[in-house]
């Protein structure tokens, strides 16, 4: 088990025993030949500089490449479980099946079950199961949306819609090849999520704020959700809906319209 | 789940660069606006190591600052809230973050 100290200088490091902290062992970073007893003579300090992402992103890259070639537009959909993202699509789906060739990857830990809602309703569908390891992926990265799309034939789609696992956390960090990222926040999670959450909420384009017909049962107030999302994300377009009666939807249609026939 | 993904991550550019050789020291730089809990990516580091068959691997973390250029104000501030990116001086929400996303391994020690 690693165990954290920190140092004046900032740097925190574990080690996988414990040090014995009765004296000063004057640790410094520098790490010049010899200076660090335990090394071996021969240690070589390699500089690397390279952004932990930088293999998904390349690997982002080459989808987001695939779907410029075939003159597809990609949406990246993520937020929390129970958000109502499934319900948005199938809205979705319902509304502008019959305008766009759309493709859905939908992104779910070990069922089918949202594919299952999403099929027949004029989508090509490839479900990507990320139960692999330890119990499942709680994301979709670049190469597993690489292997997802396999399961389109893209040469027939205008749009894909990357419909992402339910977390808040994980999912912000990979780019999977998008052209744009949007979240379903539903009111019913709380107003303070944008500052528990501010990477997902920054990185996004579009936010829906979803499930404003329960407004009325709730504590809550669509203004202050609104400028929560704000304070973290001033750019991001809000759009405040509910999939379930429809309102605030054709926004949203409207949004999905125009990002579908930018190129 | 999140740190145990993003120490395969690092393991992965270690590897790229350390080649055949035994890592000793992997260093890391984390902004402050990075979702990581340093006592997790430890633990799961510690797994991940023996699994990429860099068992004697030490992780060592620096931590960067978040700062922000306010649009409104034009100043260049440190922000110490984990929960906003707004100015410090003026509380706008219009800012450019300066620093604080890095996320990059910036060494290894190898033998």
């Amino acid at each position: 088990m690693g165990r954290f100290h920190r140092h004046d200088d900032g740097t925190v490091h574990s080690h996988d025993h414990d040090h014995d902290h009765g004296h000063d062992h004057g640790h410094r970073h520098d790490h010049g030949h010899g200076d660090h007893s335990g090394y071996a003579t021969g240690t070589e300090r390699i500089e690397v500089l390279e952004a932990i992402f930088a293999e998904n992103d390349n690997r982002a890259d080459i989808n987001r490449n695939a779907f410029q070639a075939h003159g597809i537009r990609a949406l990246n959909l993520m937020s929390s479980p129970g958000s109502g993202k499934t319900t948005v699509l199938g809205a979705t789906l319902d509304e502008l099946a019959g305008e766009f060739a759309i493709g859905i990857i939908e992104g779910d830990i070990a069922t089918d079950l949202d594919a299952a809602k999403l099929a027949g309703r004029g989508a090509q569908i490839s479900l990507l199961n990320t139960n692999n390891g330890f119990g499942g992926e709680c994301h979709l990265d670049a190469p597993m949306v690489n292997r997802a799309i396999g399961g389109l034939d893209l040469n027939t789609l205008d749009l894909v819609i990357v419909e992402n696992v339910g977390n808040l956390v994980c999912p912000a960090e990979f780019d999977v090849g998008e052209h744009a990222k949007a979240m379903v926040y539903s009111v019913t999670e709380g107003e303070d999520k944008p500052l528990k959450y501010p990477v997902m909420f920054r990185s996004v384009d579009v936010v829906l704020l979803n499930k404003i017909d329960l407004v009325p049962h709730l504590d809550a107030d669509v203004d202050t959700y609104i400028s929560r999302v704000r304070e973290v994300n001033p750019d991001a377009v809000i759009l405040p809906v509910s999939a379930r009666t429809g309102e605030g939807m054709s926004e949203w249609f409207d949004w999905l319209r125009r990002f579908a026939r930018a190129t | 789940m999140h740190e145990l993904s993003l120490c395969r991550a690092i393991a992965g550019v270690v590897k790229t660069h350390a080649g055949d050789r035994r890592v000793d020291v992997v260093r890391v730089q984390v902004g402050a606006l990075r979702q990581v809990v340093p006592d997790s990516l430890a633990f799961c580091w510690t797994i991940v190591r023996d699994d990429e068959d860099m068992p004697g691997a030490e992780l060592e973390l620096e931590f960067i600052p978040a700062e922000v250029r306010c649009r409104g104000c034009g100043q260049q501030s440190q922000i110490e809230s984990r929960f906003s990116v707004a100015c410090p001086q003026c509380s706008s929400a219009d800012v450019a973050v300066v620093c604080g996303e890095e996320f990059m391994v910036t060494s290894v020690d190898v033998t």
